[in-house]
């Protein structure tokens, strides 16, 4: 058979089953705990925790070796990833709030320290005899040769936390994300919140460094956020898409890792992130970019119309060919550009409107409603059919348009 | 923090004009009083021990030029941004204990209005806090919601994305949502600021009936010609405390000379005392 289509459908043996179920549980985690960090605008700080987390893995290697065990305990490396993790969040926070750096330069500066501390100690591991088997490096791309089923535990255990964090905290990192003063002043901790939410992506970044590298788990955090963005303009169903695209990159990625051996299980996962994000940028119904241009399209077909029309009733010529294409084609026009009956009807029709606005820009003092005239707009969807037909009572009778 | 150090009396406070005045007396119904308030950014204050009392059933004026800490003074009385020193309080209780009575209403261009929420999840967010973190939002929350909507004149636009609302629409919202949260003071940061007409006369019609309704209003304003017919107190700030007292006295041409210093022309005094009267 296929050798996708037995990944696919978890048949490419126990190993790449548990890696595909494993990478699925972390993409949704990693996808709705990473919404409120793009919807408060510091994507960037979850790099900086990533990165954060590769001395902790060499100093808990060392400590636990020097203690006597063997010092690849998942559970231990991991521990010591958070702690160095959260030391750097601090840090940065911390050079935020007390220096004049920007978050940029604290984020920039905690990253290449921790970062090149981390690959020092990794190094020195190397060198002592319990290092060399270590397999340590695995940690900065990912790696899911070895994956145990107690890995795959501790990813269900700290996701699911994690997404359940995730939702009873959405209201206040809701509001901190969109309005943190007034979260302030309701008397919310804006510093608490943000720290608590910076805590959720740092412990789902710990439990994924494993399986996708401490250097790309922060696409896994970031892009199904954004990707999930394109289709929804509420936050909570924000959280709910992005788990389901993380979810999804996860399982495929994987799933395309195992039935082709050679290729490295992390990176196809966020090149499938990366693809659902690129088909939804084009696609998505109302923010996507094909629906921004056949939107504008059709927005200028209406100007183009409109102003055909009232050319029509002033009897001007038309010279715009695009205009004179778009009335022929509707039949308001015939093909030497002399009026259709319709459009000799139409454009009387948006002449008189054009002559009630005036009426109605002299009656009514209140501009909330003559301001809404843009040309396009249709008198009826302003005034009430009462409204208008004083209009045309003080207009007089209806006015000729001239015939052609 | 040593134990001794609790005794300490409160230390008086020195006013601006180097006389000693008494800290504000933490009187039950005063909305809203300072005492001695600094904010500073960098080695700069923005407002300088500042002393103030707002009254209750009123709509009261914070009036002064571009820089001179209108807005700072607010969210510093607030707890939004932290005072150097000084003293704020709600209805005699220090800030922190009397949040639930306080309503706040940004400054609209504050918020990335592009954020996935619509205009009735913004006015409930006004709730957040009655709810609290596992609570569901009930059927009577929600009525209540868009009940505050509609007195502002924006309840068929409940379902609209924020970001597809004109300037004046955004600010009738952060009027809803401070309207849902039921409080007794209501504190706005410049409310008419670059909106149209229309709004402006609906959120001045919900203002004046709140204060009706005995509760107290406190706004950052910039229109001085509209201070007589929407206020009556007023509080002059350049920093430092300029003048402050109802609109019939406090309100003159001599304070917001003062207060503006060359940066108002004459023309525009005139004007203000003919049509106020001065």
């Amino acid at each position: 058979m296929n050798p996708f289509l037995d990944a696919l459908l978890l048949q490419a043996g126990y190993n790449a089953a548990l890696v595909a179920i494993g990478a699925a549980l972390l993409g949704f985690a990693a996808g709705s705990s990473g919404t409120f960090l793009f919807l408060r605008k510091r994507a960037l700080v979850s790099d900086a925790v990533a990165h954060a987390t590769l001395p902790g893995v060499g100093i808990a290697f060392i400590v636990m070796v020097s203690l006597g065990g063997d010092g690849r305990s998942l559970i231990g490396l991991l521990l010591g990833s958070a702690i160095t993790a959260w030391i750097g969040l601090l840090l940065i926070e911390w050079i935020a709030r007390h220096t004049r750096l920007a978050e940029d330069a604290a984020i920039g500066a905690v990253l290449g320290v921790f970062f090149g501390a981390g690959i020092v100690l990794l190094t020195i591991i190397q060198s002592m005899s319990a290092g060399r088997q270590a397999g340590l490096e695995g940690f900065l791309l990912g790696s899911t040769a070895g994956m145990l089923f107690q890995d795959a535990v501790i990813i269900a255990i700290g996701g699911s936390l994690a997404v359940l964090a995730t939702w009873l905290l959405r209201r206040p990192m809701t509001l901190v994300a969109f309005d943190s003063e007034y979260a302030a002043a309701m008397g919310y901790d804006v510093r608490r919140i943000d720290l608590l939410m910076m805590g959720l992506v740092m412990a789902v970044t710990v439990i994924g460094l494993k399986l996708v590298g401490l250097i790309l788990i922060v696409a896994m955090l970031i892009i199904p956020a954004v990707t999930a963005r394109f289709w929804t303009e509420r936050s909570n169903r924000v959280i709910w898409i992005a788990g389901a695209v993380g979810g999804v990159s996860g399982y495929l990625g994987a799933v395309l890792s195992a039935s082709a051996p050679a290729l490295p299980t992390g990176p196809l996962i966020v090149l499938v992130a990366a693809g659902i994000f690129v088909f939804s940028l084009l696609f998505a119904p109302v923010r996507g970019v094909l629906a921004a241009v056949i939107r504008h399209r059709r927005f200028q077909a209406r100007v183009h119309r409109r102003q055909g029309l009232l050319a029509l009733a002033a009897q001007h010529p038309i010279r715009e060919a695009y205009t004179l294409r778009l009335l022929r084609r509707d039949g308001l026009v015939r093909a030497d550009g002399v009026p259709t009956e319709t459009g000799r009807a139409q454009a009387a029709k948006i002449a008189r409107d054009e002559r009630r606005w005036d009426i109605a820009r002299e009656v009514h003092q209140d501009v909330g409603l003559t301001g809404r005239y843009d040309g396009l707009t249709p008198i009826e969807d302003v005034f009430t059919a009462d409204e208008i037909a004083d209009f045309d009572h003080r207009l007089g009778g209806p006015v000729a348009v001239g015939d052609l | 923090m040593e134990p001794s150090l609790t005794h300490i009396k409160q230390p008086t406070i020195a006013a601006q004009d180097g006389q000693v005045t008494h800290p504000a007396s933490p009187e039950a119904d005063v909305p809203l009083a300072v005492s001695g308030v600094t904010v500073s950014y960098g080695e700069k204050p923005a407002v300088f021990s500042v002393d103030a009392v707002f009254p209750a059933k009123a709509m009261s004026a914070i009036i002064g030029p571009n820089g001179a800490g209108k807005s700072t003074l607010l969210k510093a009385a607030l707890g939004v941004i932290p005072r150097l020193s000084g003293e704020v309080f709600v209805f005699g209780q220090p800030i922190e204990e009397a949040r639930e009575r306080i309503a706040y209403v940004p400054q609209r261009a504050s918020v990335d209005w592009d954020f996935p929420t619509t205009v009735i999840d913004v006015v409930q967010m006004g709730l957040y806090r009655k709810v609290g973190l596992l609570g569901r939002l009930s059927g009577h929350m929600k009525a209540r919601a868009l009940d505050c909507l509609d007195r502002v004149g924006m309840a068929d636009f409940a379902q609209r994305q924020i970001g597809q609302l004109s300037g004046g629409q955004q600010q009738r919202v952060f009027l809803a949502r401070a309207l849902a949260q039921d409080a007794d003071l209501y504190l706005l940061d410049e409310p008419f600021a670059g909106v149209d007409a229309a709004t402006e006369r609906a959120i001045i019609d919900v203002l004046k009936l709140l204060k009706s309704e005995g509760k107290a209003v406190v706004a950052v304003h910039h229109d001085l010609s509209t201070v007589r017919d929407y206020f009556d107190h007023v509080f002059l700030i350049n920093v430092r405390r300029m003048a402050e007292g109802p609109v019939e006295t406090a309100f003159t041409t001599e304070n917001l000379q003062a207060t503006y210093g060359g940066r108002l022309a004459a023309t525009h005094l005139d004007e203000l005392s003919m049509t106020g009267g001065v």
